[in-house]
């Protein structure tokens, strides 16, 4: 059942991508809301697979990369729809919705095999730890997401030749402020993913902190953010700088989700 | 006599260079030198428009020699030596005349083709002209059909699709780098023409404030009057650069006015908040690396024509098109003409017929005014009877088209025939 609900979820996010990348180059407006209407649809049947997949397995599903993978582009949709219900950023869907789509393939070329979870992991952390901080990384991932369309049109506007972007993209200003936002909300959110790991393991493990390779990395997530978040609030930080520390940042966010997984091993691994 | 002739002299941006332009520019407003036109017997009909890029008078009368004379004296010839007037001057007659006016409106005349400021302009001139009166039954005419050239080109090609104007293009990249502009600061240094209009396209977007910075106070704070700001004396730049978002640079300095040193320590009292630099003087105002700081914009004038230039290839195209819309308007305004030649004639020739008969019937019958009033009604269509009987055959004469004599040949002939130009005098009353 949560399986069906996923393929087909993954199937609607891909036509609301297409609508999204076609209206983008031809700025046919109609399309843009088609391929809004699209994305919504498919993110309620995401929605709907990860309460069946929760129900089937009987517990948060975020614990196997297939799972953390999906919850990841589900919570990105999520940021994405409070934004777009709070201010209009001029061709955001399209970026995001590529992204969401490229996460749900990752998650579906993933074992999707559901697998009993060891005594470690069962406790009421697991939903809260790993929820907040999946969340935090949907909004990140809009930071990230929303620095890369800055470059795009800085860059033009910089260097005085107007190509593609110049005129699909947002305002300077606009970008600037998603920015802001998400990382304001990104980032406490993401203090609180630390916190509550922090006690789970103290729970789980005996200790608040292991250095472990994914702990470890977090924490340079969480340098490389507290940094951004800093120069933006205190020195006044904005614009192109900024924008390049969130993309670096994410990046390591993206290191933390599947690098450490894969290269380093340590207690954070995936189920499987 | 035949219909007047349509005048029109003047100089634009493609025959006088702005050196020129400048001294004939109609800085005091139009009211003027319409009055002044005004005291001219030899002009009919006339109207003047004067913007930063032209300035043409259009007029009608029938001694086109003399009356083009009177004109250029009163107009031009005060301000530049008769070399310069020679030169420089255009003159279009009739058809020539109503092409050009047209090419105007529909902005294929403009510096940049395709800008949609000129038809403003040219409404704003006509109404000055229809104000003080002084525009008639033609160029009435002329003008409405000028705007309506002028909507068709812009419906039927594409000539006016993109921001094309430099001032236009300015405002699209503020808003590209500020979104609203709503709540933004501008400052005017200097006070060029150029940055009044892009000043005057931001104020259009909803900018909160003018600030204008100039070397003469006095101009500086008329110029803020307009658009309800404040005036600053350029020493008081780099304080100012704190709170405004968008510099317009136009003053006539050899240096530069400001370094990216200075630029650099303003923007970190500004917490980076982006600041965009409008550099449209000639030399330049700013220094170009200002445009290598974070945050900071600069665009100048050249960068200004490149991105409206972006635009110009397929403008061209479209000027074609355009132009064959024109040259369509322009024969049937050229009918049109051509009738009215016939008109004034016509008219003429059928009053002094009326007269003639009406004499003939008051001589036996004695004044109608003392008939009563059923004998007045019938003798009035009797009147009205002989004159239509005996106007039709030179009228018919002068309407069908098939003749191998022209238009102007025939009335003259009628003219001749009844002795239309020598004994009448009053004539002129006749429209």
């Amino acid at each position: 059942m949560s399986f069906l609900l996923f393929q087909g979820s993954v199937a609607v996010y891909l036509l609301s991508a297409a609508a999204y990348l076609v209206f983008f180059l031809t700025q046919n407006t109609a399309l843009r809301r088609t391929g809004r209407a699209i994305f919504v649809v498919a993110f309620v049947l995401h929605t709907v697979n990860l309460f069946a997949r929760a129900v089937e397995t009987g517990h948060t599903p975020i614990t196997s990369h297939h799972e953390t993978v999906s919850f990841f582009a589900w919570s990105l949709g999520c940021c994405y729809l409070s934004f777009r219900w709070r201010y209009t950023v001029k061709n955001l869907g399209t970026f995001v919705s590529v992204l969401v789509l490229a996460l749900m393939l990752i998650a579906a070329f993933s074992s999707r095999g559901a697998f009993p979870l060891p005594p470690a992991l069962q406790s009421w952390w697991l939903p809260i730890h790993a929820s907040i901080t999946l969340l935090a990384d949907g909004f990140l991932a809009l930071a990230c997401i929303g620095g890369i369309m800055y470059l795009l049109q800085e860059r033009e506007i910089k260097k005085k030749r107007f190509g593609l972007f110049y005129s699909r993209l947002p305002s300077l200003e606009t970008l600037d402020k998603l920015n802001h936002h998400c990382l304001s909300v990104g980032f406490p959110l993401f203090t609180l993913g630390l916190i509550t790991g922090s006690l789970w393991a103290k729970q789980a493990w005996g200790a608040y902190w292991h250095w472990d390779p994914k702990e470890t990395w977090s924490l340079i997530t969480w340098f490389l953010y507290a940094a951004a978040v800093h120069q933006r609030f205190t020195v006044g930080w904005r614009g192109r700088r900024v924008a390049i520390l969130s993309i670096v940042a994410f990046l390591s966010v993206l290191f933390t989700l599947w690098g450490v997984s894969f290269l380093l091993k340590g207690v954070h691994t995936y189920v499987s | 006599m035949s219909r007047d002739a349509i005048v029109l002299l003047g100089v634009n941006h493609k025959t006088t260079p702005l050196a020129v332009r400048e001294k004939l520019a109609l800085s005091a407003g139009y009211e003027e030198p319409l009055r002044a036109l005004g005291q001219l017997a030899e002009l009919r009909e006339y109207y003047l428009l004067s913007t930063c890029n032209r300035v043409e008078v259009l007029f009608t009368c029938t001694d086109v020699e003399r009356a083009q004379g009177r004109v250029l004296d009163l107009l031009f010839a005060q301000n530049i030596t008769p070399e310069e007037l020679e030169r420089y001057v255009y003159r279009y007659v009739d058809t020539e005349a109503v092409e050009h006016l047209f090419l105007v409106a529909a902005s294929l005349d403009s510096m940049i083709v395709g800008e949609a400021q000129i038809l403003g302009q040219l409404k704003e001139a006509y109404r000055h002209a229809t104000t003080i009166g002084c525009s008639g039954f033609v160029l009435n005419k002329l003008l409405h059909k000028s705007f309506s050239v002028a909507k068709r080109v812009r419906t039927e090609t594409r000539i006016g699709a993109h921001a094309v104007s430099i001032s236009y293009a300015a405002v699209e990249l503020a808003r590209k780098i500020f979104g609203e502009l709503a709540g933004k600061k501008v400052m005017l240094v200097g006070a060029g023409e150029m940055a009044e209009l892009a000043a005057e396209h931001l104020v259009g977007q909803g900018v909160a404030e003018v600030v204008v910075a100039n070397r003469t106070l006095q101009r500086a704070v008329n110029l803020a009057r307009c658009y309800n700001g404040r005036a600053v004396s350029l020493e008081e730049l780099l304080d100012q650069l704190q709170r405004v978002d968008i510099i317009i640079s136009s003053t006539g300095s050899p240096d530069l006015i400001l370094r990216k040193d200075e630029v650099r320590r303003v923007m970190r009292e500004r917490r980076n908040r982006p600041l965009f630099f409008i550099d449209i003087a000639v030399p330049r105002d700013l220094d170009p690396a200002i445009n290598d700081l974070d945050n900071v914009y600069l665009y100048d004038i050249d960068d200004l024509h490149n991105v409206v230039e972006m635009n110009k290839s397929e403008r061209d195209k479209e000027a074609v098109k355009a132009q064959r819309i024109i040259a369509e308007e322009k024969l049937k305004f050229g009918k049109w003409l051509a009738n009215m030649g016939s008109t004034p004639t016509i008219v003429q020739l059928r009053t002094m017929i009326e007269q003639q008969v009406r004499a003939e019937v008051e001589k036996t019958m004695g004044r109608f005014a003392s008939l009563d009033e059923s004998d007045r009604q019938r003798l009035e269509k009797m009147v009205a009877g002989i004159t239509g009987k005996v106007v039709y055959p030179p009228l018919h004469y002068l309407k069908s088209d098939n003749h191998c004599i022209g238009l102007s040949e025939r009335i003259k002939t009628v003219r001749d025939l009844y002795l239309l130009d020598s004994n009448n005098e009053d004539d002129q009353e006749l429209p």
